[in-house]
């Protein structure tokens, strides 16, 4: 996979499909963090247990944008049962693929919308569908960008992922960017 | 940024292009091409040959040596051509190190905004039992003379500061401390690759010992550089092999790149005034311009800053985001943020300087040169206002926006400094 945007990426960014809010919504979900640059949140409505309508707001790259966008195509009209098999490659797969570093956009875009999900279970009294927290945006960087990757120099392949060793912090956080977070072995771009 | 958005350019023929990432690289000057093909035609010789071919192309090199001296108020002799910036910011700083090591000499002094070339060249110092002070900055992104006067020690081997930092264009007191370093007797090194050609530089006035530049960022050829050497300043060379440069950097030297880059200093220095007024005027206009936008900020220093260099941070945007949406409108620009670094966190640069990780994912850079219309300022500002209200319109992060029941929307606030996340502390741990 090449480092490029798809066509189909730079039109979900152009045009982005069901921005906004919902006020009414039966849920919504974020996750995300605007230390590492993305903030995602999907507003859900639903008629009985089918997504009538879908909204989102995002804050980060061109790729985080154009999840978010696929994403509440992808599952308007479909029941959360169906809309909760949505996988970060299907996210993926329907934006024709994207660069191996920003595959975590994929993940955040599943993330947000099992988040939204579970916030609407949560208000019919029923448990979680998933745990967004085991489940969190870096997840699946590791099989899929390492697939992706392997043509690659290996710069940004196989990054593994770990929980953040800070007690309250509630990310997970991937080899590489701790590895780039502590200066000394930071790799960073030119300038 | 990796991001090679070639084919989704508009081909339209309205569009207009306006390129403004020159502090990345420039265009070389056609007067330039044109000598860099003679010398890779004709005049093809070895400046190292004692016949006439050689004798060719060493003259043009000596001419260079003295269109770059004469850039930075140099003697000829003081000149070392170089790969390029990197490698002068290599040469400058492990072979003041590897000299002066024998004195018992293991510290040097840098700070927290220099370019990787710098950075990264001292902490392999600090892998190989030197230690190492990164002054901090403060807002503007300058450096204090006085915390430099206080961090030299006994065994304070070099001073490496930069002169105009390439992110967020402030010109930092080099004369300053260069006058502390002098009245302390410790080598002063600068890179200056983003300042020589765009403000004057004199090295005795200023006393600077050690100066790094490079041919591309003031339309010459990539390739090359420059580091000026004080005569008397103790150096070890790098790269060991034939008696090139006074034998402190070995390798035939790269004759056609070298005329480029003196070709391009010559100009350089011939149109500096004049260059620098009318970057600064149209930097002046644009940053008014961005300014004009809600919720923006400039970052680095207002009025010691490089004529050429605007950078701004747009609350609740990312910059990547930006930077696509101004791609597709023509304009070439770049960002601090860490998506297009390959890095999850954001310029080391606006951390430094206090930002908040969400201002330095927000924060464009764009760098006037030459070819620049004032008519592009007008094009990018008018371009500007729809593309930040609509990523504005976006993002659940701005004002005015939906909350999520019973969480808290994390702001900056909600992140105290140095922190909740690994990404977070380690890197604000002193560097």
């Amino acid at each position: 996979m090449s480092e490029t945007y798809t066509d189909q990426v730079m039109d979900h960014f152009m045009n982005p499909r069901n921005v906004g809010e919902i006020a009414d919504a039966d849920g919504v979900g974020q996750v995300g963090n605007p230390v590492c640059g993305d903030v995602m949140r999907i507003y859900l409505k639903l008629d009985g247990d089918r997504i009538a309508d879908v909204k989102f707001k995002t804050f980060g790259c061109g790729a985080a944008i154009a999840t978010s966008s696929i994403i509440t195509e992808l599952v308007k009209g479909k029941t959360i049962d169906e809309a909760l098999q949505i996988s970060n490659r299907t996210v993926a797969d329907a934006l024709g693929g994207l660069p191996p570093r920003k595959m975590h956009c994929s993940n955040l875009a599943a993330d947000a919308l099992l988040s939204a999900v579970n916030d609407y279970r949560a208000k019919q009294g029923l448990p979680p569908a998933g745990e967004v927290s085991e489940h969190d945006h870096h997840d699946g960087i590791e099989d899929l960008a390492a697939e992706d990757d392997a043509a690659e120099t290996g710069r940004d392949a196989a990054a593994g992922e770990v929980a953040c060793p800070s007690a309250p912090c509630t990310l997970r956080v991937s080899e590489r960017c701790r590895q780039v977070a502590a200066p000394r072995r930071a790799s960073k771009s030119a300038e | 940024m990796n991001l090679d958005q070639g084919q989704h350019k508009d081909t339209g023929p309205s569009l207009r292009r306006v390129y403004l990432d020159h502090a990345a690289t420039t265009r070389v000057r056609p007067e330039v091409v044109t000598a860099m093909v003679n010398f890779m035609g004709e005049d093809f010789g070895n400046p190292s040959s004692i016949h006439g071919w050689g004798r060719v192309a060493r003259e043009a090199m000596e001419q260079s040596r003295a269109n770059v001296a004469r850039l930075i108020g140099a003697r000829a002799t003081e000149i070392i051509f170089t790969s390029g910036g990197t490698e002068a910011d290599n040469l400058a700083i492990i072979g003041v190190a590897m000299a002066s090591r024998g004195k018992g000499k293991r510290h040097l002094i840098t700070s927290q905004i220099e370019h990787h070339a710098v950075l990264h060249t001292c902490e392999y110092l600090e892998e190989h039992g030197f230690e190492v002070t990164y002054l901090p900055v403060d807002a503007d992104g300058l450096v204090d003379p006085q915390d430099v006067a206080a961090a030299i020690r006994p065994d304070t081997a070099l001073v490496t500061i930069m002169h105009g930092n390439n992110e967020v264009g402030t010109l930092e007191p080099v004369e300053d401390i260069g006058l502390v370093c002098r009245e302390r007797g410790v080598p002063f090194h600068t890179d200056a690759v983003q300042s020589a050609g765009k403000v004057p530089i004199d090295v005795n006035a200023m006393n600077i010992d050690l100066l790094t530049l490079s041919a591309h960022k003031m339309y010459g050829p990539k390739g090359v550089g420059a580091l000026y050497l004080r005569r008397g300043t103790r150096l070890e060379p790098l790269q060991h092999g034939g008696s090139h440069e006074r034998k402190m950097r070995a390798g035939t030297e790269n004759v056609p790149g070298i005329v480029g880059l003196g070709v391009a200093a010559g100009l350089a220095y011939d149109e500096l005034a004049e260059t620098s007024k009318t970057l600064a005027a149209m930097r002046d206009r644009l940053i008014e311009g961005l300014l004009a936008l809600p919720n923006t900020k400039l970052n680095g220093h207002r009025t010691r800053r490089l004529p050429h260099n605007v950078n701004v941070s747009f609350r609740d945007i990312e910059g990547e985001s930006v930077l696509l949406a101004l791609d597709m409108n023509g304009i070439a620009a770049s960002t601090g943020s860490a998506c297009t670094s390959g890095s999850l966190s954001p310029s080391h640069v606006l951390m430094a300087m206090g930002n908040t990780h969400q201002d330095a994912q927000g924060s464009i850079r764009m760098t006037l040169g030459r070819d620049n219309q004032p008519e592009d300022v007008d094009y990018v500002l008018e371009r500007m206002v729809p593309i930040v209200e609509r990523l504005r319109l976006m993002s659940p992060l701005a004002e005015g926006t939906l909350r999520p029941r019973g969480e808290e929307t994390p702001e900056p606030a909600a992140q105290p400094e140095g922190s909740q996340c690994a990404c977070e502390t380690e890197e604000e741990a002193p560097k």
